[in-house]
């Protein structure tokens, strides 16, 4: 009876041991597996939005955590310390039924501890949500599609795809980007982590999302909320710009499609095929809406909303057979011919 | 008391034809075979909805993983959800309810032991609709698939522009049907404890295990009707040309949402009330001592119920509701969490100044205690709305509802099987594989859950069939697979004990435990009169009188 009893605290010696040691382990894994810079990680903000969320969560962190090792330790002590012993002998111990003083203690210090958790979270709700629009904001419309992101800068004129451009924005003189959410289709969420937390694209509800980027760089995300068979591969690129290129962004996205002579045998294919029925190029006859627009498609690093970098081969294999890259991708595999590919590879390749 | 039997004529007792047996299972109205029937359903189920698990973490091993295409994925997804819900954690607990329920309150059967059964037969051949659609769900072009929705069916997915074919009807329907006997089932509860209580049985001396399951019964009816209006409207959009999720024509998304989660919620508690439920008659007994605060368990529970009938938008805090809305889920979430911490409180007051025996049914209950600690803040956590606008839809909030159904209510239910499995069976369910179990389940869960929450703070949403590398998400997500397979490792285990004990487990008699409540009074199986003469009961703990005529209950309450 006591080496069963001594074996089952050492058991949870162990549990605890190991609790530990997992969580370690598995922060130290997750460090060595990411790439540096290009974190999705909501614990390294750098937005407002996120932040106040972050500050947020260390708040409730600090006082969960706190709960718990009280609540954690009292259970562990009276486990422990009241557990059967052979020198009992059989007897029942004292038969207490309850306590109305006891119980009061433990129902008013969680209201209390609730009330100042309400009021600490309402702050940063009105905060976030309810933060007004400045002059100098730069307004974009989000568009979700089944599986890419259409981005509209309609002050600016521009129209482009997955790939969202936004200025940085500092304290002094704030240019935070104001998001309209749309969907066209089925239910999508914007995410990216590190600039603020995620907000639907819902059809027929438009949403509003802000961000104010404090450093330049590349941000990642993706789609959050369950949207078909690809939710997978609906990525996010956010590419926070230094003011001055930020303007030669705009300026470069507001120019019409280059005419390149030499490509002019693939862009007679474009025409020809159903390419144009769903994409567009701005200055020709192209000006499909269905899909993403490519009027400066060699622009973006990514194609396929970010399931593959945009590489020569990348893109001949996406226009051939999309499947390979994206299975279930709404984009229909052309079936042209070998000389056809090439051409339109080739057109594609000179819309800078 | 009523441990007398009735004396069987000698004759009635040689063993029956197999035919005979399976016939008298098939049309049985008696309470305890159903619980039983309902019991093995969900055990059925569970090992189905465990590989359909195994089969997303094979695939999320590492990062562009091919062991399934994505439509095979979003498949599992919604199956494994689906099932585990609706057709394992709901009926196994009304199993339990139906089983337990009538033997404690001293009745001899469920108030309508038909609408028992027609309840049980429409839960299950819900499920097998369910299931059929891995056969029938195109109906007569292609060669049939499951629903791909997931398991909440956001509309406009669950449209015919989106969801073509016949897949999604089979979820609709499946959902329907068993919806509708989960409403029997939740009506027969309540009539049979309000009117079948034995002589004495004051609602102030009903176990607690019977005054839970009563608040769970009156959740589910006003749970599940909502599902099964909405589900019915899903169908007119779908065949009648209705429009109310319709987003193309100007139906709403957010309805849909709305309609879902104010079953969700509550269906939350509806699956966790009745496992607090085990957790307050075994904890007592294997404690020694009487449960802390029984008035203020059952006033907890009731207001438990109360308060999460307005929680469910909290699932929404991310569609964009304004910042009012915003503060007032904020609010009622966080305040569903005093009760709740009250009920722990409470646990922990009845183990203090206890004598605890670690059987096998104690250790999980132990278990859900430190488990559910943990749930419950990980849920004020999200409750937080800005906090959840981050953590929603990732695999934080996988972690954190897992933490709740796996390591809460699964680990309450292993211990009521360990407890009450004497009872239904008459023999013991061995110990020695019992804590081979507890420990194999154990770690298990510890390796897949407490590391699932990493992911989704370093930004892994769910539902994603494959994930891009360099994200910090591959060993992470290694780890979780190998805990997956160690505990269905130990699910290998529980029913390999369950089998092994039935045939070869040492004989329980009336009272293994040295227990309180009246089903304990009686022999193991109980027969199928439950009670030769109605038991009369002047306290809350019946045989503690019995046992104790020289300090009895009686005299304190």
């Amino acid at each position: 009876m006591l080496a069963r009893r001594t074996k089952s605290n050492l058991c949870r010696g162990w549990q605890i041991a190991l609790l530990v040691f997992w969580s370690v382990s598995a922060l130290r894994a997750a460090e060595a597996d990411a790439t540096p810079g290009h974190g999705t990680n909501i614990f390294s903000p750098a937005s407002t939005p996120a932040k106040s969320i972050f500050d947020l969560s260390v708040f409730v962190l600090a006082i969960t955590g706190i709960i718990f090792l009280v609540v954690f330790g009292l259970l562990l002590y009276s486990v422990v310390r009241f557990r059967g012993r052979a020198a009992d002998g059989g007897r029942e111990p004292a038969q207490v039924y309850g306590s109305m003083q006891i119980e009061l203690a433990w129902t008013i210090i969680p209201i209390l501890i609730v009330v100042v958790l309400f009021l600490a979270t309402a702050r940063v709700i009105h905060a976030v949500q309810d933060a007004p629009e400045p002059a100098g904001a730069l307004d974009v419309i989000a568009i979700g599609h089944q599986y890419w992101w259409e981005f509209r800068y309609p002050k600016l004129g521009i129209v482009t795809a997955n790939e969202l451009h936004i200025p940085v924005s500092d304290h002094d003189h704030p240019t935070p980007t104001f998001l309209q959410l749309l969907s066209v289709d089925t239910d999508h969420s914007f995410w990216v982590p590190e600039l603020a937390g995620k907000t639907d694209l819902i059809p027929n509800h438009p949403n509003r999302l802000w961000m104010d980027p404090q450093r330049t760089g590349i941000f990642l995300g993706q789609c959050a909320q369950y949207c078909g068979v690809q939710h997978a591969k609906m990525l996010l690129r956010v590419s926070v710009d230094g003011p001055e290129d930020f303007a030669s962004w705009v300026h470069a996205q507001q120019k019409p499609a280059a005419e390149d002579a030499g490509a002019i045998a693939g862009r007679r294919v474009f025409e020809r095929n159903a390419c144009m029925n769903c994409h567009a190029v701005g200055g020709t006859s192209a000006d499909g809406r269905f899909g993403p627009d490519l009027t400066h498609l060699m622009s973006r690093a990514t194609i396929a909303a970010g399931a593959a970098e945009n590489t020569h081969d990348n893109l001949r294999l996406w226009i051939q057979n999309p499947s390979a890259i994206k299975p279930g991708s709404l984009m229909p595999a052309m079936k042209l011919s070998d000389a056809d590919l090439d051409a339109v590879v080739n057109y594609m390749e000179t819309l800078h | 008391m009523s441990s007398n039997v009735i004396p069987v004529p000698v004759g009635q007792t040689e063993a029956r034809p197999w035919v005979d047996e399976l016939h008298q299972w098939l049309t049985t109205v008696d309470h305890k075979r159903l619980g039983i029937l309902y019991i093995a359903s969900a055990l059925l189920f569970l090992m189905i909805g465990g590989v359909e698990a195994l089969i997303i973490r094979i695939q999320l091993m590492h990062s562009h993983n091919n062991f399934v295409s994505p439509e095979v994925f979003n498949r599992m997804f919604t199956m494994h959800g689906t099932t585990m819900i609706f057709f394992v954690a709901m009926p196994v607990l009304f199993g339990f309810a139906n089983y337990l329920v009538p033997l404690m309150i001293g009745a001899r059967d469920m108030a309508f032991p038909r609408l028992n059964a027609f309840s049980f037969w429409l839960s299950f051949l819900g499920g097998l609709l369910l299931y059929f659609s891995f056969l029938g769900g195109s109906g007569l072009y292609g060669a049939g698939n499951a629903p791909d929705v997931g398991w909440w069916s956001y509309a406009p997915l669950g449209a015919r522009a989106f969801s073509p074919g016949h897949s999604s009807d089979y979820w609709t329907l499946a959902l329907l049907v068993s919806g509708f006997g989960s409403i029997g089932t939740a009506i027969n509860i309540i009539a049979t404890i309000l009117c079948l209580r034995c002589p004495g049985m004051k609602l102030n001396r009903m176990p607690l295990l019977v005054w839970m399951n009563l608040v769970m019964a009156g959740m589910v009816l006003l749970a599940i009707t909502p599902l099964s209006a909405a589900q019915i409207m899903l169908l007119i959009d779908r065949y009648l040309g209705g429009h109310f999720f319709d987003t193309q024509a100007g139906g709403s998304a957010v309805l849909w949402m709305h309609f879902f989660w104010i079953f969700g919620h509550p269906e939350v508690y509806i699956l966790i009330i009745p496992c607090f439920a085990f957790m307050s008659e075994i904890i007592p007994v294997f404690s020694r001592k009487p449960i802390f605060g029984y008035p203020v368990m059952v006033a907890a529970t009731v207001c438990i119920a109360f308060v999460s009938m307005s929680v469910w938008a909290h699932h929404m805090f991310t569609i964009g509701m304004n910042s009012y809305a915003n503060s007032f889920f904020t609010l009622t979430t966080m305040a569903v969490g005093v009760p709740t911490g009250i009920k722990i409180f409470n646990w922990i007051g009845t183990i203090w100044g206890g004598r605890i025996q670690f059987k096998t049914a104690m250790l999980f209950s132990i278990g859900f205690l430190f488990q559910f600690l943990i749930a419950g803040l990980t849920g004020i956590m999200m409750a937080a709305s800005p906090f959840d606008w981050q953590l929603s839809l990732s695999y934080f909030v996988v972690a954190h509802f897992h933490y709740v159904i796996v390591g809460g209510i699964l680990f309450a239910l292993f211990g009521a099987f360990y407890y009450w499995y004497p009872k239904m069976t008459g023999r013991m369910l061995g110990e020695r594989l019992g804590k081979w179990h507890f420990w194999l389940f154990l770690i298990g869960f510890h390796l897949t859950f407490d590391v699932m929450h990493i992911p989704g703070i370093l930004g892994m949403p769910r539902r994603i069939y494959t994930y891009e590398s360099g994200r910090g998400w591959d060993t992470l997500n290694f780890i979780i697979s190998i805990g997956a397979f160690i505990q269905a490792l130990a699910i290998l285990v529980f029913v390999a004990n369950l089998v092994i004990s039935y045939f070869k487990g040492a004989r329980a008699g009336n009272d293994p435990w040295d227990a309180w409540t009246l089903e304990w009074s009686i022999s193991s199986p109980p027969p199928a009169y439950n009670f030769a003469t109605v038991p009369t009961v002047a306290s809350r703990r019946p045989l503690w009188d019995l046992k104790h005529p020289e300090d009895p209950d009686s005299r304190y309450e």
